[in-house]
């Protein structure tokens, strides 16, 4: 068993990641429901996020939360379906976790200061 | 309550046989059901037949009972694929069409039938530290606890628990990974540390976090869903998620 105090942790962290995820999908199905009104072309997305802080910061955060959400979730599916415990399953999420940041960043980087 | 349809033989289901098909587990871990015909009685309950099968027709069969009256939780059982007290249950509500499968509670080690080994059962009620630990004597006065606190009415929704196991046998989390401490010893705890008269706040709640304890449930329900007093120790659990998060921050944990 892994400490109470990290399980407690993580289990707090994965109730505020998943407010701020329920209220940005919220806000990104807005989002993609007003820019598709007239026709979806990657010149009108891109004139739209290019140079907008305030999409980079809105789309920064969403990829944050589910850095944040998703590796506490998988880790748990791996630990009771495969049974990965301890050390080795922290280490997966914590790889996972990393892969959704850079991923996701990098995503944000590229339609916003590219 | 919905009202429980009687058997009774009539024009429009006289074609029923007037005996039930029950198929009941013989053995231990390993295993086969056996097949019985049991005659069909009116407000018959699935303990009647279970003690039918014992007293007339195979005196072998071990199963456990004491009260028949729902007060004791010794007869759950698994019914038709539900885990249930076997006492409290007519006939006529789970097999309509005359059919009875009979196997002993799920998650539990069997001894021999339909009796389980419960041990490991309480053993976890007591790792949850279910033990109530006050710091007053029989010389002090009464303890004054007002029954409109929040404690005390968190406290009074759970305290019914008689210990059946059926929530234990309903429990996916329990069949998924045999050191989570189940709905009944997490329930238990959630009681008491509602109870303000208890010393023992802090150790309990180191005791049931983690990933064996309250944070390894999935809020599916099924305890909640199948027990027989209408506990909902998913409501306790939750509960006992949220103050491990607040002694977690405040560094208590």
């Amino acid at each position: 068993m892994t400490s109470a105090v990290t399980q407690a942790r993580l289990w707090y962290w994965q109730r505020i990641s998943a407010m701020v995820l329920a209220l940005c999908v919220l806000i990104h199905l807005a989002i993609m429901i007003y820019a598709v009104r007239g026709g979806l072309s990657a010149a009108e997305i891109l004139g739209r996020t290019r140079g907008s802080l305030s999409f980079g910061a809105f789309y920064s955060v969403f990829v944050l939360a589910c850095a944040l959400h998703v590796p506490i979730g998988l880790a748990t599916v791996a630990d009771e379906w495969m049974g990965w415990r301890g050390p080795k399953v922290a280490v997966a999420a914590g790889f996972f976790g990393i892969a959704i940041v850079f991923m996701g960043l990098r995503a944000v980087y590229g339609v916003v200061a590219a | 309550m919905a009202k429980l349809k009687q058997w009774r033989p009539n024009k429009r289901n006289s074609h029923m046989s007037t005996n039930l098909k029950v198929k009941v587990w013989r053995g231990g871990e390993q295993g086969s059901f056996a097949s019985y015909d049991v005659p069909r009685q009116g407000s018959q309950t699935v303990l009647d037949v279970v003690t039918y099968i014992q007293r007339h027709l195979d005196p072998s069969l071990s199963y456990r009972f004491a009260c028949r009256v729902g007060m004791c939780g010794s007869c759950a059982m698994t019914v038709n694929g539900v885990a249930r007290w076997t006492c409290r249950t007519h006939v006529a509500k789970v097999a309509a069409d005359g059919r009875l499968e009979i196997a002993p509670l799920s998650n539990l080690l069997v001894i021999k039938d339909l009796t389980t080994d419960m041990s490991e059962f309480f053993d976890k009620w007591a790792r949850a530290k279910g033990q109530f630990n006050g710091k007053q004597t029989r010389h002090d006065d009464f303890a004054r606890v007002d029954p409109n606190s929040r404690e005390r009415i968190a406290a009074n929704a759970g305290i019914e628990c008689i210990g059946c196991g059926v929530c234990y046998a309903s429990c996916d989390v329990v069949s998924w990974r045999a050191d989570y401490l189940g709905p009944a010893a997490l329930n238990r705890a959630w009681t008491l540390v509602n109870d303000v008269r208890d010393t023992q706040r802090a150790e309990r709640l180191r005791a049931v976090a983690g990933d064996a304890g309250c944070h390894a449930c999935h809020t599916q329900g099924s305890c909640s869903e199948h027990c027989p007093k209408q506990i909902e120790p998913t409501a306790g659990i939750a509960g006992l998620k949220y103050l491990a998060a607040k002694a977690a921050i405040w560094g208590e944990l």
